[in-house]
């Protein structure tokens, strides 16, 4: 806070001479406004193209509903037809797991560092080994959870293996999202509550965690935005299978990134070539459908005022 | 207020709930082949056993296996078979580690790969089943090139780096009334271990005459830029002029690249059809001891016709050992892998099928397993 | 969640959402410091007295929260101990919350042993040096490998990544917050959010696909003016697979990041400090260099340091692009040669890991890409902490930055 005060003097040491004659600072200010208006516009470009793309070479699979209730048995790379429900199905389960896992530990997790452990060194333990979790890259995570699941214990390849690794992916996200809006929370709630003999965790569980629910949610789709698209686990965890699995615990089961990677080997077939770019636009949408779907949640949980 | 806000909260959560029940249950129907519309299931007769099939290994055959599998649903709707395409290194490490029922390799167990799958098969011996022939191409993008002659030394001295530019007198004489640009040769490699880049390597070191100085491996020693997989290479000669690769037959016909003509050293270029590759196999040697039915290529061939460059894989499976319906699966598939309908579905896809002789030793070892 | 009149602290255009319940709080607080920032103050001191005190606070559990509304300066815990701590459900939930962290802790402790105990053994056999080597030949009698061709490929990637994304970023990012009209802003931003949903295999099919061959004149553009200096040097033949195509694929990947992060920062610097500069007869630029990015500069710096993360550990899109030289050429350092980053050359060699020693070499190497990516993180959380205004700070800071700019 007090370094508030020392902020104006804080920034590049030179300070601005607003009296100069007007035209050179007119003239900045132009060049400025110019600069930041093209910045807008180099980073539209990609965007638009590649939206672009994905949309205009994949939506027409979109609109047939095979693609959405049928999977790609018996389906080759030459040959139309067939769907993604089984790689939707898939990448949605393996997800969903995940986030049961992730989640519960990420938000207590999270909970501890502002309710319990804050300014602690235990707590400051628990955040350095966070942020070494942020800088775990999928595949290091991956090759990690084969080293547990199929060399020492000698299980199967399956889904749940995926969601295992998945779960070192998307904790971090979540727990620190879920950690700044926690943080966001007034005193005077919590102070309030405590006023009225509320003990502490029930504080937690009906004031503070309720309030900044909406916050929560919008971490975890976050995070599931990120794990959904991971390919590198899938890979290395889970054969793919062109057939309806919906047992995560038995067998190969399709997922949408490997899908994609599938089919992305023969883009000089048209069939193959079409789905990939269908699946990664069913990929975006899924992603885009969570999202809204959450910020819908948070809208109607946010706890009104008045 | 609170109430009313968890009502808020489970009316949303209902609502997102259903819209995923109502998709789990709206959907489960299974496209059969395509050329067999309506139900096949009730055709499951004797050899039809029903359950899951796991495999993983060679994407050399990738295009292959996905369209024999396909036939094969269409007589056997209930077996369900998975095929992984992550590469051969992969797919024994998967069979031994006991994770898949068979595996695809471009090349025949090891020494010490055989030790290890007969300890996965409880004691039994695996054994090699060569399945697919995949010839290899040489592919080319030169502007105005489309017909395209190379032998064994000069491919070898262009993989190898000691040939730069596409003007170099070697070529020149190959190929006459050809004019090539003065433009440095891109050569592409697999930049991932591979049994193309094995056996491509192992014909320019057979063929070479001495010009290719490394030993045949999956991983390249010559000249050139790293790209990932078939798909990679076929792109990256695909989108680059005056460049060369060796890639699958099918990736160079898909991506339209000009393949090159090989002069064996009989005298008369040959141009690379399933026929020329059939006869190379022909030529080739069984390697393998007992019941195994590892060949020996003759990567030297000077046999008139024959397409010299060819890749075979190889299914490994257990001779004994694996559970019953396991067993069941593996031999039912496999039969109709090696049997006519089978082989003659991979010509369209640019393989060559297994010559007669080949295939009924094939289908006897199959046959042998228990 | 601007308040009614307009003149609330920080306007933050997208509220995030537990933020709109607060602005009669917010609003009251604000009108109470205006005049005397009494309420300031005392958090102020509380929360040094945390930062001074760390083990008692966690000691009693509890109880320092509740220290903060009595506000007593003087040995605020001792006298505020109100009592019944010893509520089962507290004693649980403390256990739970507390049995998380530790969790977490135990999980990156059980991953960093284990990929120890993974790459020991290879790093051992090592024939070669291991940080100063080039050649890569794990397994076999006599494995010889090393990173350091993989590390210069990843390290500068991600630094022309950075240089490219991050003035775009900020320019984005000023543009949403300060430039567009209100009607574009939203969209715009929602946009830009919406590349971060698309699959990374995507940007590297995309990226060598359609957007490589664009990008060759500029490549050869580039070499042939800067082709003296060796970064630029263009090796013959027309490859696109090149670290600087990865490079601007990474750029566009990591814009999305950088830009959200950046965009909340700017929105949150103080009315009274742009008012203020405006006052003073700043134009809008000056305003901007006079308020806004000073405020963000921390925030800004965290952001990119995200974004680095995220370039550092890409692995299908440059996996996709990226052409590996072979083994025989002299190595070239140029970013218009191919090469091979840490993760994309673990990925493309996984299928191949035959044995324990070839395993350990990869991991090994995937170790010092979580050594790389932790340090960067954590001089991004340095820069943050040392910094305090901007970035994500706790709800009292700003409202004490907010309150400090109304009383002065």
């Amino acid at each position: 806070m007090t370094a508030i005060t020392e902020n104006k003097p804080a920034y590049d040491g030179q300070a601005l001479d607003l009296t100069g004659k007007s035209g050179a600072r007119a003239f900045k200010n132009t060049l400025a406004t110019v600069l930041i208006v093209l910045a807008f516009l180099i980073a539209m470009i990609p965007l638009l193209w590649i939206l672009g793309t994905v949309i205009s070479k994949g939506y027409h699979l979109l609109l047939n509903a095979d693609w959405w209730s049928q999977s790609q048995r018996g389906i080759t790379v030459r040959r139309q037809g067939g769907g993604a429900y089984h790689a939707i199905m898939g990448t949605l389960i393996m997800s969903l797991i995940t986030a049961l896992i992730a989640v519960p530990i990420a938000v207590l997790g999270a909970v501890y560092l502002v309710e319990y452990g804050k300014g602690t060194r235990a707590a400051r333990v628990v955040s350095f080994m966070i942020d070494i979790l942020t800088g775990v890259p999928s595949i290091v995570a991956a090759l990690f959870i084969y080293a547990v699941w199929i060399t020492i214990f000698g299980f199967n390849r399956v889904g749940f293996a995926v969601s295992l690794s998945l779960v070192l992916l998307m904790l971090p996200v979540v727990l620190r999202s879920t950690e700044e809006m926690l943080k966001l929370v007034p005193d005077e709630l919590r102070e309030a509550s405590y006023a009225l003999g509320v003990p502490k965790w029930k504080t937690i569980m009906k004031v503070v965690v309720p309030t900044a629910f909406g916050g929560i949610v919008t971490g975890v789709m976050l995070g599931l935005a990120r794990v959904m698209g991971e390919t590198a686990p899938l890979l290395i965890l889970v054969g793919y299978s062109k057939n309806i699995n919906l047992n995560p615990f038995n067998g190969f089961m399709g997922a949408l990134p490997t899908m994609i990677n599938q089919d992305r080997t023969e883009l000089a077939l048209q069939p193959a070539a079409d789905r990939v770019w269908a699946a990664a636009l069913t990929l975006i949408l899924l992603v885009l459908v969570l999202n809204v779907l959450a910020r819908l949640v948070a809208r109607f949980s946010a706890i009104k005022s008045k | 207020m609170s109430v009313n806000r968890l009502l808020r909260v489970g009316s949303v959560a209902v609502a997102s709930l259903g819209v995923l029940a109502l998709s789990a249950c709206g959907s489960d129907p299974e496209p059969s082949g395509s050329s067999s519309p309506g139900s096949s299931t009730s055709s499951a007769g004797a050899e039809c056993p029903q359950g899951t099939l796991n495999a993983e290994g060679s994407s050399a055959q990738k295009n292959a296996i996905d369209e024999v599998i396909s036939k094969y649903n269409e007589k056997c709707a209930d077996v369900t078979v998975n095929y992984n395409p992550t590469g051969s290194g992969a797919g024994v490490k998967q069979f031994n580690a006991n994770q898949v029922d068979f595996a695809g390799s471009d090349s025949a167990l090891k020494p010490d790969e055989m030790t290890a799958a007969t300890k996965r098969c409880g004691g039994n011996p695996a054994i090699d089943l060569p399945m697919v022939i995949g010839p290899v191409a040489i592919a080319i993008n030169v502007d105005g090139v489309d017909k395209f002659v190379l032998d064994g030394p000069t491919a070898a001295k262009i993989f190898q780096g000691t040939i730069k530019t596409w003007n170099d007198p070697a070529i020149a004489k190959l190929n006459p009334g050809v004019t090539f640009p003065s433009a440095p040769i891109s050569v592409f490699f697999r930049s991932d271990e591979s049994g193309t880049t094995e056996n491509f390597t192992k014909y320019l070191k057979a063929s070479g005459g001495g010009a290719w100085t490394g030993e045949p491996a999956k991983k390249w020693t010559g000249t050139g830029a790293g790209k990932e997989k078939s798909a990679g290479v076929a792109e990256g000669v695909k989108s680059t002029k005056n460049s060369i690769t060796y890639v699958e037959w099918s990736y160079a016909v898909d991506n339209k690249l000009t393949i090159a003509q090989i002069d064996n050293g009989s005298g008369t270029p040959i141009e690379l059809t399933a026929d020329s590759a059939g006869k190379a196999l022909a030529a080739a040697q069984p390697a393998g001891t007992g019941s195994d039915l590892a060949l020996k290529l003759d990567y030297a061939t000077k046999a008139a016709g024959a397409y010299p460059i060819i890749l075979v894989t190889y299914e490994i499976a257990c001779t004994k050992g694996l559970p019953a319906e396991k067993t069941a699966l593996v031999k039912s598939f496999l039969s109709y892998f090696v049997s006519k309908d089978g082989q003659a579905s991979l010509t369209d896809l640019n393989y060559a099928p297994l010559p007669a002789e080949i295939q009924t030793k094939v289908d006897a070892a199959i046959q042998a397993i228990s | 969640m601007s308040s009614p009149d307009g003149t609330a602290p920080p306007d933050r255009p997208d509220g995030t959402a537990a933020g709109q319940e607060q602005p009669t709080i917010e609003d009251l607080v604000h009108e109470d410091a205006g005049p005397t920032p009494r309420f300031e103050d005392l958090a102020e001191e509380h929360a040094e007295h945390e930062a001074a005190q760390p083990a008692e606070v966690m000691t009693e559990s509890g109880t320092e929260s509740a220290a903060a509304s009595t506000a007593v300066p003087a040995e605020p815990e001792k006298k505020m101990d109100l009592g019944p701590v010893g509520h089962l459900g507290d004693r649980l939930f403390s256990a739970f919350a507390r049995g998380s962290g530790g969790l977490v802790v135990l999980i990156v402790a059980f991953v960093g042993i284990f990929l120890l105990a993974l790459a020991i053994p290879s790093l051992a056999d090592d024939k070669s040096s291991f940080l100063f080597s080039r050649i890569w030949e794990p397994g076999g009698d006599q494995p010889r490998f090393g990173i350091a061709a993989m590390f210069y490929t990843t390290v500068i990637s991600s630094i022309i990544a950075m240089l490219i994304a991050v003035p775009i970023a900020i320019g984005v990012a000023l543009f949403i917050t300060y430039y567009s009209p209100k009607r574009l802003a939203q969209p715009v931003a929602y946009a830009v959010d919406l590349l971060a949903a698309v699959p990374s295999i995507i940007y590297g099919l995309w990226g060598i696909m359609f957007f490589a061959p664009i990008l060759l004149p500029v490549i050869n553009g580039l070499s042939d003016v800067l082709g003296w200096i060796p970064l630029f040097e263009k090796p013959p033949g027309d490859n696109v697979g090149v670290v600087f195509t990865a490079s601007v694929v990474l750029a566009i990947m990591i814009l999305p990041v950088v830009t959200a992060i950046s965009r909340e920062i700017f929105a949150q610097t103080p009315i009274s400090h742009r008012e203020g500069a405006l006052a003073l007869g700043a134009t809008k630029w000056e305003m901007i260099r006079m308020s806004v990015l000073p405020y963000g500069r921390s925030g800004v710096v965290s952001a990119s340091m995200l974004g680095l993360g995220r370039a550092l550990g890409e692995t299908v899109a440059v996996l996709i692009i990226l052409s590996v030289p072979n083994g025989n050429d002299p190595w070239n350092s140029s970013i218009f040669a191919g090469g091979e980053t840490f993760a994309s050359k673990i990925a493309n060699n996984a299928a191949e890991f035959d044995s324990p020693e070839k395993t350990g070499a990869y991991i090994a190497a995937g170790l010092v890409l979580f050594v790389v990516t932790f340090l960067v993180n954590s001089a991004a959380r340095i820069i943050v902490d040392r910094s305090a205004p901007g970035g994500k700070r706790p709800r009292r800071n700003r409202r004490a930055g907010a309150a400090q700019g109304a009383s002065s």
